[in-house]
């Protein structure tokens, strides 16, 4: 009796977790691991150029930039080898790569050019598979339930961005402060996650559709919105360092806990990017992409205008991690079902790219902003310009 | 069923490999019991961040090890500072030690970020560091130096000195990207040296602790180092092709620079040993040369860094 209650009305939450596919919870796991081994390198690469290289952070500065223009250009090409080919095979390459960027670092030592080509390997390895992982996500997912997926996903994926500093750190306790060692673990722990996405991963099912010509595919109008969208939003989006920076300036963050700051905005998409997900699928995926850059632009208030003292800093941090559990997966999930099967993969890559580049001017901008008004006029001016587009999407969109 | 073995097996070769690796790298090294500043003798952090001596006349004789370990090391007489990493809570954090005659810690000051750059006043009172400290993937590419100084006798700190009135081409300059590094400063505890850099330049400024401002020098000189006599400034310099920086000394009375005789690339805050010669670290020995683009560079110390003048006790 109690057994057939319980089977008939199972508690809501359990109800929607079960509904989300094997599939995305296998390019979960995948991503959980993979971040381990990425957030382990990033989390001591500075230290390891410094104390053992001694290097300057300074010098592979030019790095950003190079994978970030590389990155931009081969992410739809990823894609559209993706849509033409298989997913699954492309994905793959991409986790591979940044698997080996990481031996690619051990072997490059003090040299400067092969240590910048193994670091910019590795990023190139992260932007080639995550449209075509995004795809996946999209096509295993039930209609209707691509926020649910996408949010799971995001949520397991932080959960390997924690680990992976926890990691990184105990192997240095363990070993005396080898940083040799934490490179070798990443690259195994990395190499895991291969594995798992070959064996567990499945690709989208069924033949190949056929694929459009690239010309239909840039000229579709959903992608080209699509793309608008995320470029007018991100424009207008204040980059996190600026937030971290000004919360340490303000005066109420020690400066010794400033590197604790990500990861509460971690904390709270961590927590919040599941149920922002399932209210994305039933209430509307635009309502609450907009709603959480309208959380962005109550963060950025508070930052110009609060007095500096901890509640202010909580509140900040709670608003930006909202913000990044209601807009980085639900954008995704927005663009995927508008976006035609045939050539999603290529349309998410450009939606994706179209984001980075515009987050990119908006950093120099309030850099710019910044240096000639000061803090309080650029976040004003950050916040005025995203509400306007947001209020600017939100009549596009309906 | 299948895969799951499979995972299984790849999990147990793969976590094999990252354990004996570990084990296999693991450092050990015993430390020596620690002893007192020695006059005369040259101090650097050996291969195994050791902080030991020798006796310039004879650097290749005996070395004697002070126990201390340390990431960054300076002194002058009767005052010390070792940066060391601390990776052990979590975070990347630096403690700054600062000893007396008889390496004995007399301050402890909690830093957040990496041990980049240390220096002591020639009096021995101020000390001076700096750390990067960098955000993690939430934050790409985020950076900044924060660099502190440390008035041994009042006991007064500056964690990061960034607040410092900045004047850039005769102007007041204020921007949200200021960042200071590599402090140097003159006999009278006051007068520093350090490079600022702001909107993708680099200046070498010469700063004023007493008035609480610095001024732009010159563009392009980073990680200075002031001469005994106070005329000059060993520095680096970004360089173009295969080496990005390269060793030059400034004259600060006709901003004059001459590069000097080494050819491959340093990054390194340079020290003098007298009035002409400097010996800075590159490739893991410690190197002196002619501050006068003359002669070549010749190994003094070798498996060493962050070398120290030989101390003058006063």
């Amino acid at each position: 009796m109690y057994i057939t209650l319980r089977r008939d009305t199972p508690a809501p939450g359990r109800r929607a977790l079960s509904a989300v596919p094997a599939n995305v919870i296998a390019l979960g796991a995948v991503s959980l691991v993979t971040d381990v081994s990425s957030e382990m390198v990033t989390a001591v690469l500075p230290l390891y150029l410094a104390l053992t290289l001694g290097l300057t952070p300074l010098q592979l500065g030019f790095v950003d930039a190079l994978s970030f223009g590389v990155t931009a250009l081969l992410r739809p090409a990823g894609g559209r080898v993706a849509d033409r080919w298989r997913h699954k095979p492309v994905a793959a390459a991409g986790y591979a790569l940044s698997a080996l960027a990481k031996l690619g670092v051990l072997a490059a030592g003090t040299a400067l050019g092969p240590l910048a080509a193994a670091i910019i390997a590795d990023r190139t390895g992260k932007g080639v598979r995550t449209a075509p992982r995004d795809a996946l996500i999209a096509s295993s997912a039930p209609a209707g339930g691509e926020g649910l997926a996408f949010g799971v996903h995001r949520a397991m994926d932080t959960v390997g961005a924690f680990l992976g500093p926890l990691a990184a750190f105990a192997v240095l306790a363990a070993t005396g402060g080898t940083y040799r060692a934490v490179f070798v673990v990443s690259f195994c722990v990395a190499a895991f996650g291969v594995v798992l996405l070959v064996l567990y991963v499945r690709d989208r099912p069924g033949p190949t559709p056929p694929v459009p010509p690239l010309r239909t595919v840039v000229r579709d109008r959903r992608l080209w919105r699509m793309c608008a969208l995320a470029a007018g939003l991100g424009v207008f989006t204040i980059s996190d360092f600026f937030v971290y920076l000004l919360l340490q300036r303000s005066g109420a963050v020690p400066l010794l806990y400033f590197p604790l700051l990500p990861l509460g905005t971690a904390a709270v998409y961590l927590l919040l990017a599941v149920p922002l997900g399932r209210l994305a699928d039933r209430v509307g995926r635009a309502r609450v992409l907009l709603g959480g850059h309208l959380a962005l632009v109550a963060a950025t208030l508070l930052l110009a205008g609060a007095t500096p003292a901890a509640p202010m800093v909580v509140g900040v941090l709670l608003l930006h991690g909202l913000f990044y559990a209601s807009t980085d997966g639900v954008l995704m999930a927005l663009a995927a079902p508008l976006l035609p099967d045939s050539s999603r993969t290529t349309g998410l890559a450009m939606v994706q790219t179209a984001q980075a580049s515009a987050r990119a001017v908006s950093s120099l901008a309030a850099g710019a902003l910044w240096a000639a008004w000061g803090a309080r006029a650029a976040l004003l001016v950050m916040a005025a310009g995203l509400l306007a587009a947001v209020l600017a999407a939100a009549r596009g969109l309906r | 069923m299948k895969r799951a073995w499979l995972a299984l097996a790849a999990a147990l070769v793969l976590g094999a490999a990252a354990t004996v690796y570990m084990t296999h790298t693991a450092a050990s090294t015993p430390a020596a019991p620690p002893t007192s500043l020695r006059g005369g003798q040259l101090y650097f952090r050996d291969g195994g961040g050791q902080v030991a001596s020798v006796s310039p006349a004879d650097p290749d004789g005996s070395r004697q090890r002070s126990g201390l370990r340390c990431d960054r090391f300076a002194a002058a007489w009767p005052t010390a500072v070792c940066l060391t990493a601390d990776v052990t809570n979590g975070l990347p954090a630096t403690t700054a030690v600062i000893l007396d005659r008889d390496l004995r810690e007399t301050r402890r000051l909690q830093l957040a970020g990496i041990p980049s750059r240390a220096s002591v006043s020639p009096s021995g009172r101020m000390v001076a560091w700096t750390v990067f400290v960098t955000g993690d993937s939430y934050s790409q590419g985020g950076f900044s130096t924060w660099t502190g100084i440390l008035d041994t006798r009042t006991g007064y700190v500056v964690t990061n000195i960034e607040n410092i009135h900045l004047y850039l081409n005769g102007g007041r300059h204020h921007a949200a990207d200021v960042n200071y590094w590599g402090v140097t400063f003159a006999d009278d505890d006051t007068t520093f040296y350090a490079t600022v850099s702001t909107r993708g330049a680099t200046y070498l400024v010469r700063g004023d602790y007493a008035r609480w401002e610095a001024r732009a020098v010159l563009a392009g000189v980073e990680c200075p180092s002031l001469s005994p006599d106070a005329t000059r400034v060993a520095y680096k310099k970004p360089a173009s092709g295969r080496v990005p920086w390269r060793l030059a000394v400034l004259d600060l009375r006709t901003l004059r620079s001459v590069d000097l005789a080494e050819p491959q690339g340093v990054d390194d805050q340079a020290i003098w040993l007298d009035t002409r010669t400097v010996a800075y670290a590159r490739d893991g020995d410690v190197y002196a040369l002619a501050a006068d683009g003359t002669g070549a560079p010749r190994v003094l110390v070798r498996d060493a860094t962050s070398p120290t003048p030989p101390l003058i006790p006063r």
